[in-house]
């Protein structure tokens, strides 16, 4: 795992007076798909949005790329080529689906190529082009908040559980879209919780527990060990699929 | 723009009283209306007084946008709002009063244009007193209520009195221009010139203002803000900046919106923002706030209820606009056009 | 004994004990340390805003909420007994009558205004009684015929309560008359007032309105109540407001606009609140006392240094007695900034330069 494109070292976040993050430390590496993994409540999210600069680390570095971002403002963190899915999708739901597409294009222009796959990924958004985005499915909204993140090449991309909460025929529809980002050679840091999806998906996984990294290694480690996963997280292989 | 897909849209009709649900406020100004023309004996009275109500209520508007939108973006609330609306009244009014060989002419053209010379120093110094209030008052206090409504009152009572340090404590008279005196009549109604004036010049500023939210990408931006203002930074924007942008815009609005309100009443004081910012907490409470819409909708009902009223029954005519927000509260706890916050 | 009378909460601080010391004697032996009508009326006054203020703080301090409707509250009271007494003449019923039904007044209107504003959004609140107050301004100088309009009402107060009722010579040199039971009614009263405000402040219902201020949706998600709990405050808190109008009123022999309802007199109790220091009823007594002494003397010292720096430009215009708001208003802004638990909270924090 040479010059991997994140990497965070010692990172403590507290949330009023609460310390959520208790020194996280991990890298994502190249061109792979890293799955963050472990129970609710652990820290997941608050470690994406300590990487976003939505939350502001109390101690620790966060590395994006070679450059410490640790106290970068947001809008900085995004510029420099992250997208975001949060867990919350944050569409706007007074716009439509075009209007969200276009302020997920820094330079305001969207690249009819790139709108055509997206479009064959996510055909509704095609369909719901320019209606109000609030008037979308929550299946819908999920994929919109996705596309969006994926409306021009970014360095990294931060999905935060993409799957939550969908109908097993859309998880296929977003494990498909997924995959093939995967394909073309993106970064990925994500979470989910949805063992089959990240086993599908991943290529290295990082297990959370208390606010802490207990455990990083290759999915394929994870997957072949049912007592590691056990100890990890309490689940089996079978509790996907 | 990109290229809209061919795709047809199929959206399901929903019941008539769904689809209708979100134009109710806007219905509710010709129901407003047609209650009036109902009550008030006289047509032309009537129609004199619904252009009376529009124009104040348009001048409400136009003071009382940039609040609404200020609140909505950044969760700011600004009670010191209503002392832009002073200032601008003062600076223009000065230049007015400078510039009496334009006003004293009957040319309406002659006119126009010291008015207009007026509005854009009332402009240039409300905006650059919003950045400085922006900077000074609102920046320390993000995210403390409390603290911002204690500091922006106290930064309003500063500023009232620095007016009256440098205009003096007395009230100035302002006669309207030559030109803009006196009324037209339309089916025996007497409307004066200057009511219709700012009827169009707060009807077309609504619509740039629409146009701007709606059709450009700053708009966009804006829009999203309210709505979710860290995925808005997420994409990379600087919220920050936009919203300096928005309060300084907002706070010349208060200006020009204070040198219009001036001339309709051709009396000036230091106080009179504090006392026009009552009727513009009713309009942006009423709206919704952090909507635009609601704003302009709000605006022109209380504009409108407030002159039926006041020919129907003076006395009530301030009663009337409290009645009218607990009527709209009680219908719609969150105002006529509810802000959904994400989050 | 004195820990129960003050509910527990002590001053916590030596300075401040010696302070709150010399206003309590001060206060309670005015009419002989200093007697002179100007000394004594400002004595009334400092009683009557301690309590108004105080009640204030009820809201601002310890529920969080901004309130811009207090001074309507005041005069509510205050209009009850001038009106009840016109009615009904100078008679002690009248008083009692007039005083209840005026603050049952007030805690009903706050009721109302609680129920619709404070359900939606705490900031509602403001915006609201800011409107609200307003109007009710407007409407009392337009009912002349009731109210007496701008000029207001001068009051016939029971015989007991004015100067020419006598009932003795002379202790220590000061005329044994009703203005001095008048003035021992308003300070007792007041006080019985504030030791009830310390009491509610330090009962559960103050520490969960503290809860409350700190953390609304933490206090809603526990189970509090959270608007009827701030609900509650607002009544309270109006109540206790017209209350203190009344004995202004009382005081004064006279209701107006001006003095009892102006937007002017709201500023001012928010300043004696923030710079005594919010969330702390004992910062009302030195808000209220500073305040009022400065009032009615420095602004003496503004109109002599006006008139040293004429010639000057635009000085002897911001020295100008009448700007005295303008230093109220930067010295109020300063005390947000940096001064937000105001000379209460300081004294208690021990060292002056300590920044917490």
């Amino acid at each position: 795992m040479s010059d991997p494109i994140l990497s965070l070292e010692g990172v403590y976040t507290d949330i009023a007076q609460y310390h959520i993050l208790q020194g996280v430390d991990f890298t994502v590496p190249r061109g792979a798909v890293t799955m963050l993994l472990g129970r609710n409540g652990v820290g997941k999210t608050t470690t994406l949005r300590t990487i976003m600069g939505h939350w502001r680390a109390r101690a620790g570095s966060i590395t994006f790329d070679g450059i410490d971002i640790t106290r970068l403002p947001t809008p900085a963190i995004a510029r420099m080529g992250v997208g975001y899915v949060p867990e919350t999708m944050g569409i706007f739901a007074d716009l439509t689906v075009e209007e969200n597409m276009i302020l997920a294009a820094a330079s305001g222009r969207l690249d009819p190529a790139r709108l055509e796959r997206i479009f064959a990924a996510f055909p509704p958004l095609k369909t719901f082009w320019k209606g109000q985005a609030g008037t979308l499915s929550g299946g819908q909204k999920q994929m919109l908040s996705i596309a969006r993140a994926m409306a021009e090449d970014r360095r990294l991309y931060l999905i935060d559980e993409p799957t939550k909460g969908l109908a097993p025929a859309i998880v296929a529809t977003m494990a498909g879209a997924l995959k093939a980002l995967k394909n073309e050679g993106a970064s990925i840091l994500m979470v989910e919780q949805n063992f089959a999806v990240a086993r599908a998906l991943g290529d290295f996984a990082v297990v959370m527990d208390d606010g802490r990294v207990i455990w990083s290694g290759t999915m394929a480690e994870l997957v072949g060990d049912g007592l590691l996963q056990e100890r990890l997280m309490g689940l089996s292989l079978a509790a996907g699929h | 723009m990109s290229t809209a897909p061919t795709h047809a849209p199929r959206i399901e009709r929903k019941p008539l009283a769904q689809r209708l649900a979100p134009h109710l406020p806007m219905l509710l100004i010709p129901a407003l209306m047609l209650l009036g023309l109902a009550l008030i004996p006289s047509v032309p009275s009537w129609l004199t007084l619904t252009v009376s109500g529009l124009a104040m209520g348009m001048m409400i508007f136009v003071m009382a946008s940039g609040m609404t939108l200020v609140f909505g973006l950044m969760d700011v609330i600004n009670f010191g709002h209503g002392v832009f609306i002073s200032v601008g009244a003062f600076v223009g009014v000065s230049v007015l009063l400078m510039l009496d060989h334009l006003t004293g002419a009957p040319s309406m053209v002659m006119a126009l244009a010291a008015i207009l010379l007026a509005v854009i120093a009332a402009i240039l110094a409300t905006g650059a007193l919003g950045w400085a209030f922006e900077r000074v008052i609102v920046k320390p206090v993000y995210g403390a209520h409390l603290k911002q409504i204690l500091v922006t009152m106290g930064g309003l009572i500063v500023v009232e009195q620095l007016i009256i340090v440098l205009w003096g404590p007395e009230e100035i008279y302002i006669p309207r221009p030559e030109a803009l005196k006196g009324a037209v009549t339309f089916a025996g109604a007497a409307m004066e010139k200057y009511r219709l004036l700012a009827v169009g010049v707060g009807a077309a500023l609504f619509l740039a203002m629409r146009l701007v939210l709606r059709r450009t990408k700053i708009g966009l931006i804006v829009r999203a803000g309210v709505e979710n203002g860290e995925m808005v930074e997420a994409l990379g924007y600087r919220l920050r900046m936009v919203f300096i942008g928005v309060f300084v815009a907002g706070s010349a609005l208060a200006g020009l919106g204070g040198v219009m309100w001036g001339l309709y009443q051709e009396v000036i004081t230091a106080h009179m923002g504090q006392q026009i910012m009552i009727l513009i907490f009713i309009v942006v409470i009423i709206g919704g706030l952090g909507s635009v819409e609601g704003c302009f909708i709000g605006a022109l009902l209380v504009g409108l209820l407030q002159n039926y009223v006041a020919f129907l029954e003076p006395k009530a005519a301030l009663i009337s606009n409290i009645g009218l927000l607990v009527a709209i509260l009680m219908w719609r706890p969150m105002g006529m056009i509810p802000v959904v916050k994400a989050k | 004994m004195i820990g129960t009378l003050l509910s527990g909460d002590l001053p916590r601080s030596r300075i401040l004990t010696a302070l709150l010391v010399v206003i309590f004697l001060g206060l309670a032996l005015a009419p002989f340390l200093f007697p002179g009508v100007r000394s004594v009326d400002t004595a009334a006054r400092i009683s009557i805003f301690i309590v108004l203020v105080a009640s204030y703080d009820l809201l601002l301090g310890y529920a969080g909420i901004v309130s811009f409707a207090h001074t309507m509250f005041f005069g509510i009271g205050a209009y009850g007994v001038a009106l009840t007494l016109q009615a009904m003449g100078r008679g002690w019923d009248a008083v009692l009558i007039g005083t209840l039904a005026g603050a049952g007044t007030a805690a009903a209107i706050a009721l109302v205004i609680g129920l619709f504003s404070l359900r939606v959004r705490a900031i509602f609140f403001a915006m609201i009684t800011l409107a609200v107050a307003s109007a009710v301004g407007v409407l009392v100088s337009q009912l002349s015929g009731l109210t007496g309009g701008e000029d207001g009402l001068n009051i016939q107060i029971p015989r007991e309560l004015t100067p020419a009722f006598k009932f003795g010579g002379e202790l220590w040199g000061v005329k044994l008359n009703g203005k001095l039971l008048a003035y021992y009614l308003v300070f007792g009263t007041a006080l019985v007032l504030f030791l009830l405000m310390l009491r509610i402040v330090n009962s559960p219902f103050g520490r969960t309105l503290l809860a409350v201020r700190e953390n609304d949706f933490r206090a809603e998600a526990i189970g509090y109540p959270v608007v009827r709990y701030r609900t509650a405050a607002t009544c309270l808190s109006a109540a206790i407001a017209a209350l203190a109008g009344a004995l202004y009123a009382l005081w004064l022999r006279y209701v107006g606009p001006e003095t009892v309802l102006s937007m002017e007199l709201m500023i001012d109790i928010l300043l004696m609140v923030v710079i005594g220091g919010m969330g702390t009823i004992w910062g009302a007594v030195i808000g209220a006392t500073l305040f009022v002494i400065a009032q009615n003397y420095l602004q003496e010292v503004m109109g002599w240094a006006s008139a040293a720096t004429e010639g000057v430009p635009l000085l002897p215009n911001l020295l100008d007695p009448d700007r005295w708001l303008l230093w109220l208003g930067l010295l109020f802004v300063l005390s947000v900034y940096f001064f937000p638990a105001g000379i209460v909270g300081r004294l208690r924090a021990g060292k002056w330069n300590d920044p917490k």
